[in-house]
Formats: structure tokens, C-alpha cells, sequence
């Protein structure tokens, strides 16, 4: 049996929007969604964030998104396969990630959860590299410097506080308001609904407005956390909560790159500028399971799904694309080709990922290593040895 | 140039030189900058450094961990101030998952050179979660080193060496110390390394082992010890991860006795994990079991029984008398 919804204010007391978290407008977003191109594929206007897309950008877009979801389908593929122990799906996610990912400059910093392989990509991490993790050949494989990624984080919400700290880094290092393009430098962190709920990511919040960071903190709702819907973890619209810190809070149409695009880099760049925090609450969907050891069924209505599926995030750019005469079919199909290659590409190469020599444990505990481990390292390679030759 | 100072002093001075070697190096915690830390450790140093290096944080421990994290990661060295022992619980998370793992699961590319200082024990009459030894707590966390100091000379020095050590410190203040004994500093010695122990009375009857506001407890033992003929070896440990047992081991084999002094819990505790090495390592030198004295394994209790629960001179020689009975 369902269990019964949460008793409401129902008399209006609160005010629309209180009550609109939990009515029929809730499933479109509500009125404050920021939206540039609709699920059919139209292109609307927004007195605030509305920008000109160059037909490039929107083929990039597109192909962005495509060869995220590969990524995605590839490494759920490969999990049924037994070569993944388990895998956390984007599908759904894409215009999200990618409309985030694509509104980042070099300099500027990403602390992921577990689910950002769309970000990571626009990062130029080999998609490969994510699957290490979910393989258990190690931790994460690129190095954050590198890429301005750090690893990813499983404690949900943890990575928010890094981020604000970080940006309290560049703070210091002078990398904000400097008015220079290649400096100013925003961080962004990202989580989930229910990872909203979290303590750290509260206080992120607190710390964020009190001192002004560079943060961006990228929400993506995807409704669900696990099994539990987002009215467990909110009775308001997550937009609002930043409001109640003391800073802007957004909601846009995550399932729409372009709107998603537009309102990041507004925020990314009011943080560069030295205008302290935004919450951007990316308004979307989880297509799939949790991970690949999930069962939505047991929790969740399949009309939900079913209604979500209207609204693909890369359906509406092809649309968008193909009406406006800015793709032909031998395009389209060069991208299929492409993410194709990729998928191989990746199967192969996850079935090529070597595992750790066993001693790899010992690596890396400390940065001025120990006695204490190197005297039980040393006793577990002479133990080992001590089985050589034995068969 | 030498003088004398108390505990409180040598790591505040410590802080500064740490601070004017090298700017990367940042304070933050709660009361830290005007009011210099409720027990004024960091007294004058927002004056001298500003408040973006040190830096009153809003009153979130895990906050204050979590934050530092991203600090180092941008290449400063956080110092960071946990008010008092039992307020350590909110950020354990944060220490324990985070700081402790970052430097293994990135293979070694991201350094987490952070320092969390925190006063700890009990002594001073104060109300509950204020007087807390949570140092098995991290001791059992690979990825961190732990350590202790006992007094105003090494404050000075162990301060500066957690915050050049590029790994995370947690770092122990015995708070009933901070202003009680004076020592003479020579800032122109050599200091020891951070992570050693060291004997600081010789003896030759039982080895006493201890860290932290024990070490001054086992010095007295030793020398009520000596009024009745008995002599005892005091060695401070300094370190707890790693714990550097050679100075422990040489000592038992010459004594054959060992009484781990420590305020925590008794159960599973530093003196648990000293007890088995040095069973281990020493088993046919031993001529008694390793006892342990501690707190009792109950929560800290209502301070107008502290003295009760905390090892004191007493119990120390009951120990003794104990071992040198087998
Ligand atoms: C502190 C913590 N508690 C529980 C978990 C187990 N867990 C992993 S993901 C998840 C749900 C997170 O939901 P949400 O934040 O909405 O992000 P989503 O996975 O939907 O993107 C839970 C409970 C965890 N990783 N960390």
C-alpha cells in the first residue's frame, strides 16, 4: 500500500507555492522554472537569462548529450554484463550536466557526486576513467588538478563543503572580481535532492553566504532519492531554501540544455564577479534506477515515467535542430556513428582495465609514509612470497 | 633566545612562526580571531594576520573540517580549531571519510596537509563534553596521524611540525596544561622529530607509558615511586599514529614491566593497543602482564567526580604494586 501523503497545509495558509510543491504543477515545475526551449521542441524567451545560441553551440549541445547517454547506456550495458559492480545511471540527465558542464571555464573547479559522468566529460576526463570506481580497480583514476574534477564523492552532500572551502581558496588567492576572463574563477558543487536534506550541505550553505564564495551549488532534482520522493526531503520548492541563507536560488528546466546553460553561467559568473553564491535547483528526472541495483517499480508509478519520457532532454534539441534547418540526416547519423565508436571503445576498454596488484592497498595511506605500514607491507609481500612455486 | 613559557604560550608562538613561514598556513574555528580561542591559543594572531588567515567560522564543526578540506585542496594548509574534545562528533564524518581518504583515493595526487587541533581531557571542572579523550577514535582511522603533546616546549615545536607534515594531524592539546607549568624554550634548539616518543625519566623497576596530561600524572607516580625505593621508567609517547614503539620496546625489555597511563576509556583503547605489541614483541621479557589505568569505560562523569574517574598518583602506584606482584 502507498503510503498516504504527507499532511499539507491545505487551507492556503503558506501561500501557492507551498501548496504547489505538492499539486498538479508541481510535476511541470511551477511557475518560476526558467525554460528556453520547450519539451516540443519551441523556442521561448526569459526576461532574465535569455541568450543567443550560435547553431554550433546547439549542434555541440546535441552532441554533448548523445555521447553522454552513451557513456551511460554503455556502462549499464556493461554492468549486466558482470564488468561493472555497479553503476549510477544519468539517463534523464543529460541537458543538466551538460548545459552545466559546457558553462565552465578552464580555471574554474568541480566537486561531483557519484553521478556527474556528463560534467566529467565536458571536463575532458576519459569516460573510461569513471568506470575504475564502479569497476573496484580504484577510487577514481584522473587527477583533480588536472581537470579542475576532483573525485567523485559517495557520502552524499560532503563534497559541498570542499567546494565552499575551495572557493574560499580562490578568495584568498585574489581569483575573484578581478574583472579578468582567463582569472575569476567560480567553483561548483553538485548534489541531489536528498542530499538537500544533509547537514554538510547546510552548512555549505551557511558558510558559502557568510563569507561571500565563489559557490555554485547545483542541485539536481531528480525527484528521488533512492526511493524517497523529494516531498520527504522538502516541504517547499528547493529553490526557495536559499533565500533562508541569504542568497539566490534558481529553478531551471533541467531537462533543457539550453535554460540550463543560461542560468549556470549567470550564476558561475555572479560568483567570478565576487557576488558570492548561487543555488541553482536543476528541475529534472531520473529515467532510470538509482543505480543498476535498484528497482523503481516497488516505489514509483510508471505513468511518472512515462510522462517524464515527453519531456527528453535530447529529443527537443533534435527537434529544435532538425525544424530550424540546422542539421541534415548525414549529421545526425555522423553522431550516432560517433557514440557508437565510443561505446566500443569504452566496452573494450573496461574489460581491459587491469586490477590493482594486490600491494596496491598499501599505496598512498599516507603522503610521508609510515613504519608502522611499511613493516606490514613488507609482511604481507613476504607472505605472499612465500607461496610462490607452491602450485 | 631562551624563555619561559607555558603551554599556552609555546603554541601560540608556534602558530605565528608556522604563520609568518609560510602564507599558506590559515586558522579557522569558532572564537579563534578576536577573542584569540576560548582558551586564547590563538590570542593576537587575527590582529598580526588578518582575518582571511584567521578566520571565525560559523558554529559548524563538520563545517570547519569540510571547508578545509577544499582550502587544501587549493593548496593552503588549514589549521583548524575544534573548540572542545566533545564537539569533535560533528565533524567526525568529515575526518574520518574525507580527510583521512583523500590523499589514497586520489593515489597520492591530492595532499590533505590539514592540522585539527583539539583540546582535549579532563581536569577542569567543567561540564560534560568538555573533557573528552577521543584520540582512539582517530588513532584507529588509517590516513591520519595523531599525536599528543605534554608540554610548553614541545607545544612549540610539535605545532609547527603537524602543520609542515603533508599529511592530516590530529593533534592533541591537554587542556587542564594550557596555563598550569612553565618551561624554559631555546627557539635555537634542534627539536625532536614529531613522530617519536621519548623517555623522559629513566627507571629501571617498570616502564610507565603515557601521553598528554598523564605524562605529567606518571611523573609524580615516579617520583612518589622513588621515595619507597622504586624506580620508574616515564616515557611520553608523543605519537599515537604512528606510534613509535621503539623506545617503548627497549624500555620493557629492560624493566619487564609496563602500565599504559591514559585518561580515555579503558576498552579498546591506546592502552589495548599497546598492551598487544608490546605482548607481542616482548613476551619472554615480561615479567607481568601490561596493565592498564584509565578512565573507566562509563561516559565522563559529573565533574565533581572527575578525580575519581581520572587516573591519578594512586592508581598508578596500585598498578605498580599490581605488576610487581606476578
Ligand atoms: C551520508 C550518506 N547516506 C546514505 C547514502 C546512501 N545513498 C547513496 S545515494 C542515496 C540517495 C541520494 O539521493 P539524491 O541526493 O537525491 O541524489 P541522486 O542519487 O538521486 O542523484 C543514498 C541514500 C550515502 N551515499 N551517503
Amino acid at each position: 500500500m502507498n503510503a498516504p501523503p504527507p499532511a499539507g497545509p491545505t487551507d492556503g495558509a503558506f501561500g501557492p507555492d507551498l501548496v504547489d510543491v505538492f499539486g498538479p504543477s508541481q510535476s511541470h515545475g511551477g511557475p518560476d522554472l526558467v525554460q528556453l526551449l520547450t519539451p516540443e521542441g519551441e523556442r521561448v524567451h526569459h526576461p532574465e537569462f535569455d541568450l543567443d545560441f550560435s547553431a554550433e553551440q546547439l549542434r555541440g549541445f546535441y552532441r554533448d548529450m548523445v555521447l553522454t547517454r552513451r557513456i551511460d547506456t554503455e556502462a549499464t550495458a556493461l554492468q549486466r554484463h558482470g564488468e561493472l559492480g555497479i553503476w549510477a545511471q544519468l539517463l534523464g540527465q543529460e541537458a543538466a550536466q551538460i548545459g552545466c558542464g559546457r558553462a565552465l571555464r578552464k580555471q574554474d573547479f568541480v566537486f561531483p557526486t557519484y553521478r556527474e559522468h556528463g560534467v566529467a566529460y565536458c571536463r575532458g576526463v576519459d569516460p573510461l576513467k569513471q568506470l575504475g570506481l564502479f569497476r573496484g580497480v580504484d577510487h577514481g583514476d584522473w587527477d583533480p588538478h588536472e581537470f579542475n574534477f576532483a573525485l567523485y564523492t559517495i557520502v552524499i552532500g560532503a563534497q559541498c563543503l570542499h567546494a565552499t572551502g575551495y572557493a574560499m581558496g580562490v578568495q584568498r588567492d585574489g581569483d575573484v572580481g578581478t574583472g579578468d576572463p582567463d582569472r575569476d574563477t567560480a567553483v561548483v558543487a553538485h548534489f541531489g535532492d536528498g542530499a538537500s536534506s544533509q547537514g554538510d550541505v547546510n552548512e555549505a550553505f551557511i558558510f558559502a553566504a557568510s563569507y561571500n564564495a565563489p559557490v555554485v551549488f547545483f542541485c539536481q532534482n531528480n525527484q528521488w532519492a533512492i526511493s524517497e520522493p523529494i516531498e520527504r526531503q522538502s516541504r517547499i520548492p528547493l529553490y526557495q531554501r536559499a533565500l533562508g541563507f541569504g542568497f539566490p536560488g534558481i529553478r531551471v528546466d533541467g531537462n533543457d540544455v539550453l535554460a540550463t546553460y543560461a542560468v549556470t553561467q549567470a550564476a558561475l559568473q555572479r560568483a567570478r564577479d565576487g557576488q558570492g553564491p548561487t543555488f541553482v535547483e536543476a528541475y529534472t528526472y531520473r529515467m532510470g534506477a538509482h543505480t543498476t541495483t535498484d528497482d523503481p517499480t516497488r516505489y514509483r508509478l510508471s505513468d511518472d515515467v512515462e510522462s517524464w519520457k515527453l519531456r527528453d532532454p535530447i529529443a527537443r534539441v533534435e527537434v529544435y535542430l532538425r525544424r530550424n534547418g540546422l542539421v541534415d540526416d548525414a549529421f545526425l547519423a555522423d553522431i550516432a556513428a560517433e557514440a557508437a565508436d565510443l561505446g566500443h571503445t569504452l566496452r573494450e576498454g573496461c574489460k581491459a582495465l587491469p586490477d590493482p596488484v594486490p600491494g596496491a592497498m598499501f599505496e598512498h595511506v599516507y603522503a610521508e609514509e609510515t613504519e608502522e605500514l611499511r613493516a606490514q607491507r613488507d609482511g604481507f609481500a613476504a607472505y605472499h612470497a612465500s607461496f610462490e612455486g607452491s602450485h | 633566545m631562551t624563555q619561559k613559557i607555558t603551554l599556552a604560550k609555546g603554541l601560540n608562538m608556534g602558530l605565528r612562526k608556522a604563520m609568518e613561514d609560510d602564507d599558506k598556513v590559515l586558522l579557522m574555528g569558532e572564537d579563534v580571531g578576536k577573542l584569540g580561542g576560548v582558551f586564547r591559543i590563538t590570542d593576537g594572531l587575527q590582529k598580526d594576520f588578518g582575518e582571511d588567515r584567521v578566520i571565525d567560522s560559523p558554529l559548524a564543526e563538520s563545517g570547519i573540517v569540510g571547508t578545509a578540506v577544499g582550502m587544501a585542496m587549493r593548496g593552503y594548509r588549514p589549521v583548524v580549531e575544534i573548540q572542545f574534545d566533545g564537539f569533535v562528533y560533528p565533524a567526525y564524518d568529515q575526518i574520518v571519510c574525507q580527510v583521512a581518504k583523500i590523499h589514497y583515493r586520489s593515489k597520492g595526487r591530492v595532499k590533505m596537509p590539514i592540522v585539527i587541533r583539539i583540546p582535549f581531557g579532563g581536569g577542569i571542572g567543567a561540564v560534560e563534553h568538555h573533557s573528552e579523550s577521543p584520540e582512539a577514535q582517530f588513532a584507529h582511522t588509517p590516513g591520519l596521524k595523531v599525536v599528543a603533546c605534554s608540554n610548553p616546549v614541545d607545544g612549540y615545536w610539535m605545532i609547527q611540525q603537524a602543520i609542515a607534515c603533508d599529511d592530516p594531524v590530529i593533534f592533541l592539546e591537554p587542556k587542564r596544561q594550557y596555563h598550569a607549568d612553565k618551561a624554559e624554550l631555546d627557539d635555537t634548539e634542534t627539536p625532536e622529530p614529531l613522530f617519536g616518543s621519548r623517555v623522559v625519566r629513566r627507571g629501571t623497576d617498570a616502564t610507565l607509558l603515557a601521553y598528554g596530561p598523564t605524562v605529567k600524572t606518571a611523573l609524580k607516580a615516579a617520583e612518589a615511586a622513588a621515595t619507597e625505593g622504586r624506580s620508574l621508567e616515564v616515557i611520553d609517547l608523543r605519537t599515537l599514529s604512528p606510534l613509535d614503539m621503539g623506545p617503548v620496546l627497549e624500555s620493557v625489555r629492560r624493566t619487564g614491566r609496563a602500565i599504559v597511563v591514559h585518561e580515555a576509556h579503558v576498552n579498546l583503547g591506546m592502552g589495548a593497543e599497546l598492551s598487544a605489541r608490546i605482548t607481542e614483541e616482548c613476551f619472554y621479557s615480561l615479567e607481568a602482564p601490561v596493565l592498564r589505568i584509565g578512565g573507566y569505560d562509563t561516559p565522563y562523569p559529573a565533574s565533581r567526580i572527575e578525580e575519581e574517574y581520572l587516573p591519578d598518583l594512586d592508581r598508578v602506584l596500585d598498578a605498580l604494586d599490581r605488576s610487581l606482584e606476578f
